[in-house]
């Protein structure tokens, strides 16, 4: 690097002489919930190794597990023969393996050189030498072909340019296997094609690249190798010629609805409609409308990001809404704030129950009471024996199990934490719930009695909204489904027509069409 | 399916069961927060008593207390405060400001005035800080540290920077110094303010929010709380109570004085943080901060029947409020 000379940019010296990064029977659980289970590839220099899946298949914690950010719980990771174990990304970093991952590690307040080069900025004495740091970037901005000012905040580039800043702190720390999660997810279509570019040609130098991306046709243009990956499983390996974007569907499928979800009991037709939505403008929402009926299960789909939490937390009123409108049973549901929305009887469990749901350290009782502590209080004072009474009575129709409603929320598993959420929404005893990804890091039997739950509740004659990345979960539960893009609702589907074909269909359909405007 | 259901019941039988023990752990380590602050606070009292002769005399308990009870219902109100997620740094500006207030007036109006336009002028500078956090969304600690400054100013000008000094004979006098069953007025009616407000926070829907509020805004909100509206409240009561203090130490000193008390705020808050209530918020309560602030005060007390040099007093504020956030993050730590 200090010759100047891009032609032997010692980046790609040590490519050559590596060798494979091979990846034997890697397994990972999250609370006794698989996330990745005896997983083995090779990543061989001078490669674009794709990894494709469904939400929630892997993909992401393979990438991380490579780079270095989570340890596996089983299985050994090799480069060119030497064993590895990484105990930090950082140790990753120095075996050359960098990553880039979807949320942006920049610091904005600093200009891009010291973004590129931090943590190992040259110094003297402990003073950085500003000017070699520049002129360093200079040099490594030309070999990769970037226009980008040393000198500029990091936090003022676009999200394109700042992920050329993290692609160049891999390569600044002569990273030959870059790992990148959805890395163009947030970019447009030129700013996709430039980061294209940069992928081959970091290839054609003999590094590898690990992609990780939704975009089935991004993947098919660029990769060597891809590997498919489903319920935390390899499911193949395959030569990118033989593979095509129908072939990798099947792949992320590739098994029926099992006997997980309870029979879905067909809406009567013509059951009186509880919620409308017309037109809703919101952040992250454009131009939706739907109805939901009484009884009525309605699955919303879509990738992360296609705007389906945003949907909900405009018609919860969480979110400004700029446009349209939300009538329940007919009534415009007006107010700006939650609190409104409750008490006119729509309540929401929200995507993340520990960040957004619970107040962990504080006992189930208080939890669960919390929406509606009108009924367990008179004149504002709570009557303890009427706040367990009506607490015991709600937590037995939604089965939960604590020893003691006294006890922490913290020390119930991720299944009985969930269930409490639905505990204080039927409290509510609400005329509508949404929510939002009901069963994410719950274990297997807590799924099955939480879908019994939404049956019963849609049963007992509420509308329900089941917002949720698990393709199966959103199949075998709803009697219409949504599928959103971009903030749109792009396709209904009911009866007959919900397949996981058709709702991949329109889930990855964008990306179709971007791949051929991109290539 | 069946199979893994019932694998499933297995295994919640056995958390059951588990939970059981586990749940009574939690409930001595529950106890265990006030015993935190309990044991040092007995320890330090019978210490005092045995070895140094004035302390247990009811002169001097009683004096404490006196002497306390402005600190004890600002700690009591800046206790919901900090529980509801926010943090008050005003108290000791709005103290003083009601103190000149209702000491100017009390020169020539009658003591009603003087006490209600002291109270008053607190609670409105309380629900000015909440409305400036709430509504601006102003870090808390910013906000009431600008508040502070700008409070300060106006007491200074409304005073003209002079010392008021007030007669012993008005009614004014009376408020704070009527004695009933041998213990000052103020006394009295700083404990029932305290006794309400520990009640509120343990035991009313209002309390509830209040906590949900500190511990998960978020979730609180989607919960349907308001959580804008009701920390503006606690900073309101969090105001009150400072002007009250102000108005009771006017009362009981009969002289009153734009700049209050040096360090009160950070006083109070010691006293608060001292009984256990986390800066974190979400939890916390109104008894602890009452034995933290008589702690720190029996501190104080010894220091001064010993003729140790009162600079030491400082030294061992600090060195126990270190102890106490350090022991308070160990729990948090435990708790997981």
């Amino acid at each position: 690097m200090s010759t100047g000379n891009i032609e032997e940019a010692p980046r790609s010296t040590a490519a050559s002489v590596r060798g494979d990064f091979v990846v034997t029977g890697v397994s990972k659980r999250y609370g006794g919930v698989p996330a990745l289970s005896d997983v083995s590839l090779t990543i061989s220099p001078g490669t674009v190794h794709a990894l494709v899946g469904e939400n929630g298949a892997g993909k992401s914690t393979l990438g991380k597990i490579m780079s270095g950010v989570i340890p596996p719980d089983e299985g050994t990771m090799s480069l060119g023969g030497e064993p590895l174990s990484f105990k930090s990304p950082r140790d990753a970093l120095s075996h050359g393996i960098a990553t880039i991952v979807q949320e942006l590690a920049i610091v904005p307040g600093l200009t891009v050189a010291e973004n590129v080069y931090l943590g190992v900025e040259p110094s003297t004495a402990g003073f950085v030498r500003r000017r070699q740091s520049r002129r360093q970037f200079r040099e490594l901005a030309k070999t990769v072909g970037f226009d980008l000012s040393p000198d500029r905040l990091a936090g003022s580039l676009s999200i394109a340019d700042q992920q050329k800043v993290e692609i160049m702190r891999a390569l600044s720390r002569n990273a030959s296997i870059v790992i990148m999660d959805e890395p163009t997810a947030a970019l447009s279509g030129g700013e996709t094609e430039a980061l294209h570019g940069i992928i081959r040609s970091l290839v054609r130098d003999g590094n590898s690249v690990v992609l990780i991306s939704h975009y089935l046709s991004e993947v098919l243009a660029l990769a060597d190798v891809i590997t498919t990956l489903r319920d935390a499983k390899l499911i193949r390996t395959v030569d990118a010629k033989d593979a095509t974007e129908e072939t990798l569907i099947e792949g992320m499928l590739g098994h029926s609805l099992s006997s997980a979800f309870p029979e879905k009991v067909v809406a009567q037709e013509e059951k009186p409609v509880v919620l409308e939505v017309e037109h809703l403008q919101a952040p992250g929402v454009n131009d939706c409308s739907f109805v939901l009926h009484e009884g009525e299960i309605l699955g919303i789909a879509g990738l992360v990001g296609a705007g389906r939490s945003e949907l909900a937390r405009a018609i919860f009123r969480d979110s400004k809404v700029s446009g349209g409108g939300v009538r329940l049973k007919g009534k415009d549901l007006g107010g700006h704030s939650p609190s409104r929305s409750i008490r006119r009887g729509l309540v929401f469990i929200p995507e993340s129950r520990k960040e957004m749901g619970l107040l962990v350290g504080r006992s189930v009782k208080e939890n669960v009471s919390l929406s509606r502590l009108d009924l367990v209080s008179r004149l504002g004072w709570i009557t303890g024996i009427r706040e367990r009474r009506k607490v015991n009575e709600v937590m037995k129709s939604v089965t939960v199990r604590a020893a003691s409603i006294r006890m922490p929320v913290s020390m119930l598993s991720g299944g009985n934490q969930q269930k409490l959420m639905f505990a204080r929404s039927v409290m509510c005893s609400p005329n509508v719930l949404i929510a939002d990804e009901p069963t994410r890091g719950v274990d297997v039997g807590s799924k099955r009695t939480i879908y019994d739950l939404l049956t019963e509740m849609a049963g007992s004659g509420m509308g329900v909204v089941v917002i949720s990345s698990d393709l199966e979960e959103v199949l075998g539960l709803a009697h219409r489904v949504l599928v959103m893009r971009h903030g749109r609702i792009i396709t209904e589907l009911s009866g007959e027509g919900i397949n996981e074909q058709a709702v991949l269909a329109a889930a990855f359909a964008e990306s179709t069409n971007k791949g051929t405007v991109r290539s | 399916m069946n199979e893994k259901v019932e694998t499933l019941d297995v295994l919640d039988v056995d958390e059951e069961g588990g939970s059981s023990l586990r749940s009574s752990v939690i409930r001595v380590l529950g106890s265990w927060r006030l015993a935190g602050i309990a044991i040092p606070f007995l320890i330090l009292f019978i210490s005092l008593s045995v070895w140094v002769g004035p302390f247990l005399t009811k002169t001097n308990l009683i004096n404490i207390l006196d002497q306390q009870s402005a600190y004890l219902a600002i700690a009591a109100a800046g206790t919901l405060v900090l529980v509801a997620g926010g943090l008050d740094l005003s108290v000791g500006a709005i103290y003083g400001l009601a103190a000149v207030v209702s000491g100017q007036l009390a020169e020539h109006h009658s003591p009603t005035i003087a006490i209600g336009a002291g109270l008053l002028v607190g609670l409105g500078m309380g629900l000015a800080n909440g409305m400036i956090v709430a509504f601006l969304k102003i870090n808390p600690f910013i906000a009431t540290l600008a508040m502070s400054f700008v409070i300060s100013g106006i007491a200074l000008k409304a005073s003209g920077n002079n010392l008021i000094v007030l007669s012993q004979n008005s009614g004014f006098y009376k408020f704070g110094n009527t004695v009933f069953f041998s213990i000052p007025s103020a006394v009295w009616i700083t404990l029932v303010f305290v006794a309400i407000l520990a009640l509120v926070l343990a035991k009313t829907t209002f309390g509830r929010r209040v906590v949900a509020s500190g511990g998960n805004a978020e979730a609180a909100r989607l919960s349907g709380i308001r959580v804008n509206q009701i920390r503006i409240i606690t900073y309101a009561l969090s105001g009150l109570a400072a002007g009250y203090g102000g108005v009771i130490d006017t009362s009981r000193l009969l002289s009153a004085q734009a700049t209050g008390v040096p360090n009160l705020t950070f006083i109070v808050l010691a006293g608060v943080v001292v009984g256990g209530t986390s800066i974190g918020g979400g939890e916390g309560s109104v008894p602890r901060t009452t034995i933290g602030v008589l702690f720190i005060a029996m501190i104080y007390n010894g220091i001064n029947l010993t003729n140790i040099d009162s600079v030491y007093q400082q030294i061992v504020l600090g060195v126990i409020i270190l102890v106490a956030v350090s022991l308070d993050v160990w729990a948090r730590k435990r708790r997981v």
